[in-house]
């Protein structure tokens, strides 16, 4: 006979509920932060919004209540905050007394560079038995306290902890049995709040994301027959960032009057026959076979 | 034994069939190809050929391995021209020995039919009235050209 798993496994975790801190002042950026936005286009609040939505029930946008109509704001469920200068805790204790029965995933909307691999960590590694689970920041060593997951239990502990006048979050998570983990990948949770820091989190995020957008490859194609006379040419080499022998071709037909449309071609890569859709790789010769007419 | 070749001068059948000659073969099954002077309504004065003949060599050989499994045949061989042809002149040569005539002309006819579809070799007709094309690309083009702006998008 198997044996059970220990402990708490028997325990049924809490549903997890999401939660996108939006109701900061952002007075040293100038600017709101909820609305910056770096190289994927999408406003901090929204990116932020998605990254979360994918764990958990139900998402909701943590705000003040005089930016509830702002209208960046407005598109999400919201949940309001019925204390002011609290800070992000604020949010929290708003958003428990709101769903008692619910997990936290506390997520700050000024982290640039926190990716979907360090959310899926936080979550395989969550000890639902312990009051939170949290990363260990790698500049200083304490809790990072908005990329973490407060279980329900932890609701009565941050109510006195506010009661007796205190509002850091970092040392509620030190006085209470959370569970911290090891950040997977320096600076994944540097959050971001002067225009310098933000320069400087925009060069980070655009060196992760150039690479692959601006990836290119040296190619040779050859030409046959109605395209060799199209093209004007028997031969050449190019650099590329087409990634697949359909993406190849219309780039060419852009340069050149191909008056065969890619459906009636096919393609051969290194001297065999191979689907439009193979990955192009370094120093391929691709060839573009029009109807044959052999005999 | 003859494999899959091309040619750029005349084919030699007479020697090309005495290379497929074998004490266990009662048959030798042969086709030619010949560049004939009319195609679709036009008069044709010559022709080109053009292959890319890395993959057509590769592809070529396939079938004739293919030819030889399918239909038990003892030998198969295929030659085909390249460069300018005129009226008249042997454009493709298959060639096969095997014990009996039927699978020599299944064999045949297979490899011929195969060529014609999988090879990568083109053919430029040159027309008496000045005109020239890519036979099965222009007209196809102009189908395709056609189409779009029969159904123009938005």
């Amino acid at each position: 006979m198997s044996s059970a798993a220990g402990g708490a496994s028997g325990a049924e975790a809490a549903p997890l509920y999401g939660l996108v801190l939006a109701g900061g002042r952002s007075t040293r950026m100038g600017q709101d932060k909820a609305a910056l936005r770096y190289a994927d286009e999408l406003p901090q609040l929204q990116r932020a919004v998605q990254l979360l939505e994918a764990y958990v029930v139900r998402a909701y946008v943590s705000v003040r209540a005089d930016q509830a109509a702002e209208p960046l704001r407005a598109r999400f469920a919201q949940i309001r905050d019925a204390h002011d200068n609290l800070g992000p805790i604020a949010g929290l204790l708003a958003a428990q007394a709101q769903h008692p029965q619910a997990a936290w995933l506390v997520l700050a909307c000024d982290l640039p560079l926190l990716d979907d691999a360090t959310l899926a960590h936080l979550l395989r590694a969550r000890a639902p038995t312990r009051s939170a689970t949290a990363y260990r920041s790698s500049h200083d060593g304490l809790p990072e306290p908005l990329c973490a997951v407060y279980e329900p239990r932890s609701a009565a502990a941050l109510r006195a902890w506010v009661a007796a006048g205190r509002n850091c979050p970092r040392k509620f998570l030190l006085s209470v049995d959370t569970e911290l983990l090891t950040e997977p990948a320096a600076r994944a949770l540097d959050n971001i709040n002067t225009p310098q820091e933000y320069g400087s989190a925009m060069d980070l995020v655009r060196q992760k994301t150039a690479p692959a957008a601006a990836a290119t490859r040296n190619l040779s194609v050859q030409y046959y027959a109605l395209l060799r006379e199209q093209a004007g040419r028997r031969e050449e080499t190019l650099l590329t960032s087409a990634r697949t022998p359909a993406e190849l071709y219309a780039e060419l037909s852009r340069r050149y009057p191909f008056s065969l449309p890619a459906e009636m071609l096919r393609v051969a890569i290194n001297s065999e026959f191979r689907d439009w859709a193979t990955p192009l790789q370094e120093g391929d010769a691709v060839v573009f076979i029009p109807p044959v007419a052999g005999g | 034994m003859v494999r899959f070749e091309f040619a750029r001068g005349a084919i030699d059948t007479a020697s090309l069939q005495r290379t497929l000659r074998d004490p266990a073969c009662g048959a030798y099954a042969a086709f030619e190809g010949w560049v004939r002077d009319v195609n679709e309504g036009q008069s044709v004065r010559a022709l080109d050929y053009e292959a890319f003949e890395a993959l057509a060599l590769r592809e070529g050989e396939r079938i004739l391995n293919e030819a030889r499994e399918r239909f038990g045949v003892a030998h198969a061989g295929c030659v085909h021209r390249l460069g300018e042809l005129a009226i008249g002149d042997l454009a493709v040569w298959v060639g096969v020995s095997a014990a009996h005539r039927h699978e020599a002309f299944l064999a045949c006819r297979y490899i011929i039919d195969e060529v014609k579809q999988r090879l990568p070799i083109w053919k430029k007709e040159h027309y008496l009235n000045g005109d020239s094309g890519w036979v099965n690309c222009e007209r196809c083009a102009a189908g395709a050209a056609h189409v779009a702006h029969a159904h123009p998008a938005s």
